[in-house]
């Protein structure tokens, strides 16, 4: 029974990285109906300014603020210079170039640092506390729940309560009505873009440190799991994604726990092929209707 | 359903890919040419011609597989590792070489088959996560079963000795272009069929298709069985032509070359996958010598990495097409005028 | 009576083939014109040129003295034209209060809604409804309320009758009256229902195959019988 709920918190943890990353997939979905295939490898590079920042200044707050800033720089940047240019009448060709900038990232990321595994840093113990003789949580496990928890609020509140969301959400909903209005669509779509980039960045920076470490390609499992956490929850739900999220950072957690951490991955497969082949709009999703009327 | 679409292929149709060559004088001239070569080229470049030849087989797949079919895989590098594990664990028993190559056909078209069953009923981006997940998940399995597979230490792959009036890169060469050349034509033949207008009818509107009478499932179904197989023999290849397996030599890094390889090569001709397979080999190859005058070993494998990169974004802004069809234009006006 | 807008020589269209052609035509300010014409005549190209969701490919169109060419859309509302496309284009995900806003979100400080919801109490009544959840008449409602959210100087209102019952197309017609008559509030409107939109209308003007055929003030168009048969079909 310990196990299990020690295994239930650590799964929440995790599924509240996957939460955030798949957040960010999701935003970018509904302003673009792009899947940023480049999330992940957009994620490592700002982590890697992260440890450059530390390295240089010890500080790691400082390191996460300017990976944030990163994020959002790097994401508005891939929005205005490659994917404003793509063909967009083929569904794939986002995707195929999407690829191509994780090639690009990886092979410049490798260049620049090395493909040997680096330490990726913590703010704060990873020792669990122990509530009742048993051990459930760590601080860093409180500040992931904050930070994700954090973001999803703020998201919220300026997604329903600011002029800047309602602009958004109209421009991603019905583009040229919006622009009638006198809504920038393409600036909107820029800064979903820098928002997402930035999202995916804190998910990055909360979860390298419990993996083996910083690598180009150490996102690329993460990517997976957040894409079928989205997938899950439905593309283009906030909330599935949170949802789903949560459901599959569990899942990874009770097979590791009870049948070993290399299998991990396998699960993650066979539940993206599950929800795929089942129930491909995801748990959470309005079936598609008419965006204006 | 229109995805990557080739202009050419828009254009025009059936007529491309049918008039051009005919596949039974690529295959003999082919042939010739690369026996030429393997007796004129120093070992080692003996040996990347073997690569290119191994390469072509997958890159011809997946061709047909995206180009033709419109089905977007990441997860053929994954197949390749299924077809190069499956040649090593058979001739580590019986040391049969043309029978393990088949057997490594076999298995890899029934994982194929798997896929694609699945693949069948995704599109766009979804089929692109579920081949990516599969990418990603397969070298995972080999740490898991570590006994057989030897985890990340790989096995090495038992071999005879070449006949003595060759050297090894000869043999290689020689038998890995047998393969894709095989591979071509069967390719060749089968796609100026019905079965390349199935594909094409399928890739450009799927609606259309089925009122046509055309089974989609099955169609894609197929494309994913054949691209399979072809990817299990190139597996298999490079299995000889390493003389060793690991997870290692199958990334997702690799999957995604593959799919640039095909995009800027150019969709839909199974020239580009030649285009793709002689970039597969000599980018790195590039690379390499650029990294070692700079004395970086850090240059190497990201430069060819970055370097793919850079091109396949590039290609795909300005030249959705691939490479392949820049040269279209001239083409095109030759035959409008015989019509 | 000052001239707000000024066509001159407009050619349009989607690809290759144009559908305006050389289309000319005058507004003054405060007036209404009624553009009319069978279906594929070109009255919806004409507002999207109009507004800039199509780029004119000849021709010039000057608004209150400025030439509109390489205006952004987006900048078009700012300038003071407001357009209401055809199917209305009420954003289903968002609310009514949400729709509403949208339109008055260029402006600071954002003007209230309340004289909107004046004008349209069955929306003041649905305020938190969202847009796929209120029936025809009110979507129109919402969409020219919308538009007149953005305190417009112009409106381009396309078949704003379609789909709905002739009870609420009198009313909307009343409405589009009443502001002209108390804003000054200028109207381009095309429509199908030539009668309701020539009761109220000063000016109108048929479009087929593109070209403008006929333009007659509004009352000439209703009572001539000869030019009612050969332009308006009845």
């Amino acid at each position: 029974m310990d196990r299990f709920v020690f295994l239930t918190f650590d799964g929440l943890s995790r599924g509240a990285v996957y939460a955030a990353f798949a957040l960010a997939l999701v935003l970018i979905w509904r302003a673009a109906r792009i899947v940023n295939f480049a999330q992940g490898a957009m994620a490592v590079a700002t982590a890697y300014v992260a440890y450059s920042v530390v390295d240089a200044t010890g500080s790691y707050w400082l390191g996460f603020i300017v990976a944030l800033l990163a994020g959002l720089l790097l994401g508005a940047g891939v929005e205005r210079v490659v994917m404003r240019f793509v063909d967009h009448s083929s569904p794939l060709n986002g995707v195929v170039v999407a690829l191509g900038l994780v090639l690009i990232i990886q092979g410049v990321l490798g260049m620049v640092y090395g493909n040997e595994f680096r330490p990726a840093s913590t703010p704060f113990s990873r020792d669990a506390f122990e509530i009742g003789g048993v051990a459930l949580l760590s601080r860093y496990d409180l500040f992931v729940f904050g930070a994700v928890g954090a973001v999803v609020v703020l998201l919220t509140l300026l997604f329903t309560r600011t002029p800047t969301g309602l602009r958004m959400r109209a421009a991603a909903f019905a583009p040229d009505v919006s622009r009638l209005l006198g809504v920038s669509v393409g600036g909107m779509l820029t800064l979903g873009w820098a928002l997402a980039a930035a999202v995916g960045s804190l998910a990055g920076l909360l979860v390298l440190p419990t993996e083996l470490g910083l690598h180009p390609t150490a996102m690329d499992i993460v990517f997976i799991s957040a894409f079928t956490a989205a997938v899950v929850g439905g593309l283009d739900s906030p909330i599935g994604a949170v949802l789903g999220g949560l459901i599959v950072g569990l899942l990874l957690s009770y097979i590791s726990g009870y049948l070993g951490a290399t299998v991990a991955p396998m699960a993650v497969l066979a539940l993206l092929v599950l929800v795929l082949l089942g129930r491909p709009d995801g748990l959470f999703s309005s079936r598609s209707k008419a965006r204006t009327a | 359903m229109t995805v990557l679409r080739d202009r050419v292929t828009t254009r025009m149709a059936a007529p491309v890919l049918r008039g051009r060559f005919d596949p039974l004088i690529v295959v003999v001239v082919g042939a010739l040419i690369v026996v030429a070569l393997t007796y004129t080229l120093p070992p080692f470049r003996t040996y990347q011609l073997a690569t290119v030849g191994a390469y072509l087989c997958v890159t011809a797949g997946l061709t047909v597989l995206t180009g033709l079919n419109g089905q977007l895989s990441l997860g053929h590098g994954a197949l390749m590792a299924t077809g190069a594990y499956t040649l090593a664990l058979w001739q580590n028993r019986f040391n049969l070489l043309a029978v393990g190559i088949l057997m490594a056909i076999l298995v890899t078209t029934a994982v194929g088959a798997v896929i694609g069953l699945a693949a069948a009923r995704l599109r766009g981006p979804y089929l692109a996560g579920l081949t990516l997940a599969v990418a990603v998940v397969v070298p995972s399995i080999a740490s898991t079963f570590d006994e057989t597979f030897n985890s990340d230490q790989g096995l090495s792959v038992v071999l005879n000795p070449p006949p003595e009036s060759m050297t090894v890169e000869q043999w290689q060469a020689w038998l890995s272009w047998g393969a894709a050349l095989v591979t071509l034509f069967v390719l060749a033949m089968l796609v100026r069929g019905r079965f390349g207008r199935d594909l094409r009818a399928v890739r450009d509107d799927e609606t259309a298709a089925r009122l046509a009478g055309i089974s989609v499932a099955r169609t894609q179904v197929a494309a994913f069985v054949v691209s399979a197989a072809c990817a299990g023999l190139a597996g298999a290849l490079f299995a000889v032509l390493a003389q060793s397996v690991s997870p290692g030599a199958f990334p997702l890094t690799l999957s995604l070359f593959l799919l640039m390889a095909i995009v800027i090569g150019g969709l839909g001709r199974l020239s580009g996958a030649l285009i793709g397979a002689v970039l597969l080999v000599g980018l790195p190859a590039v690379a390499h010598e650029i990294g070692e005058a700079a004395g970086s070993q850090r240059l190497e494998g990201n430069l060819a990495l970055t370097f793919f990169g850079v091109v396949l974004v590039v290609v795909m802004l300005a030249a959705p097409g691939g490479l392949a069809s820049v040269r279209v234009p001239v083409r095109r006006k030759t035959r409008a005028k015989k019509h | 009576m000052s001239t707000l807008l000024e066509v001159d020589g407009l050619t349009a269209g989607y690809g290759a083939a144009p559908v305006l052609h050389d289309v000319s035509l005058t507004v003054q300010a405060g007036q209404i014109v009624a553009v009319l014409g069978a279906n594929g005549a070109g009255k919806t190209t004409l507002l999207r040129s109009l507004s800039g969701l199509l780029p004119a490919a000849k021709g010039q169109v000057v608004f209150d003295g400025k030439d509109l060419r390489g205006t952004k859309v987006e900048r078009m509302v700012h300038l003071g034209i407001a357009h209401v496309p055809e199917g209305r284009g009420v954003v289903t995900e968002l609310t009514v209060d949400e729709n509403l806003r949208l339109g008055g979100l260029w402006r600071k400080p954002q003007p209230s809604l309340e004289p909107i919801y004046g004008l349209f109490p069955p929306l003041a009544e649905r305020k938190g409804h969202l847009g796929h959840q209120l029936s025809g008449g009110e979507r129109q409602m919402l969409a020219i309320g919308r538009a007149l959210a953005a305190q417009p100087r112009l409106l381009l209102l396309d078949e704003p009758s379609l789909g709905l019952a002739p009870k609420i197309t009198a009313q909307i017609m009343a409405l589009l009256r009443d502001l002209r008559d108390r804003t000054g509030l200028t109207v381009l409107l095309v429509e199908q229902n030539v009668r309701s939109a020539l009761s109220i209308a000063d000016q109108g003007v048929v479009l087929s195959l593109g070209r403008i055929v006929t333009r007659h003030d509004a009352a000439t168009l209703v009572d001539d019988a000869d030019l009612r048969h050969a332009y308006l079909g009845f």
